[in-house]
């Protein structure tokens, strides 16, 4: 089945210059894992070193968060469409993470 | 070695977002920075760290941090206010070119922190806010390898408020 993964702004230089990609997916986690193994350098980007989605990172399966359904193994459907959505953060070095 | 990028902004802007960090102290402040980019959605950066066209600032956005637990030395934009800012942007015929924050009584610097909750593109401004006064201003944006930052230059001049 086909979902479509928006790509944000920042990173279309890293995904062929394109704004979108659609892949075969059943699962968020799939096509995310077909999108950074198409466009490797799109990867650091998205996820840690030891795989795991970059804690700013968030995804959105169509209107909702899939940090609140089933994550990366939340199933996709034919049409669905995936958002990458960053939260910002930053600050200083010192004191609470 | 890269030249460095370029970020236009008018006075009115800087003043604002020096008066937001002024405001907060001695919490950092946060916002987004609406604006265009000559090269579009498309990023000028790359591995091999060719010339990135300069960027102009219209107008901002600012946010309410939501890092009620440290705000002294932390700032938190949710998703859902990412979401909105790139609305407001749109509404303006602008787009999200970057984010702005300070530094409570600490350099404009960007942090460890900063660069492993940043992406490439973006602008990321920072002012230093000393005793409650908002002084020095300066943008980076980060690396196509996330290793580090790259200062822009950050033109002030009212040819941005056009």
């Amino acid at each position: 089945m086909a979902v479509k993964v928006i790509i944000p702004t920042p990173l279309r230089l890293y995904a062929g210059k394109r704004d979108s990609v659609e892949c075969g997916a059943g699962t968020v986690g799939e096509a995310l894992r077909h999108l950074t193994t198409t466009y490797g350098d799109l990867r650091r980007h998205l996820f840690t070193e030891d795989g795991k989605l970059r804690s700013f990172v968030n995804v959105y399966l169509n209107d909702e968060d899939i940090r609140y359904s089933g994550k990366e193994e939340t199933p996709t459907k034919d049409g669905d469409t995936i958002s990458i959505v960053p939260s910002i953060a930053g600050g200083l070095s010192f004191g609470a993470a | 070695m890269a030249d460095a990028p370029t970020l236009k902004i008018n006075p009115d802007l800087v003043a604002r977002i020096r008066a937001h960090g002024a405001e907060t102290y001695p919490h950092e402040c946060c916002g987004a920075l609406l604006g265009r980019d000559p090269t579009g959605d498309v990023a000028t950066t790359s591995v091999a760290g060719v010339k990135m066209a300069s960027r102009e600032i219209l107008a901002l956005f600012p946010l309410v941090n939501r890092r009620d637990d440290s705000p002294r030395n932390r700032f938190s934009v949710t998703s859902d206010d990412v979401r909105a800012a790139e609305k407001a942007a749109e509404l303006q015929g602008l787009s999200v070119v970057g984010w702005y924050h300070s530094h409570p009584d600490h350099p404009a610097e960007p942090s460890d922190f900063d660069r492993e909750h940043a992406w490439p593109w973006y602008s990321y401004v920072i002012v230093s806010v000393a005793n409650g006064v908002a002084e020095y201003m300066t943008s980076w944006r980060l690396s196509d390898d996330r290793s580090g930052f790259a200062c822009e230059d950050v033109v002030i001049g009212d040819a941005a408020a056009k």
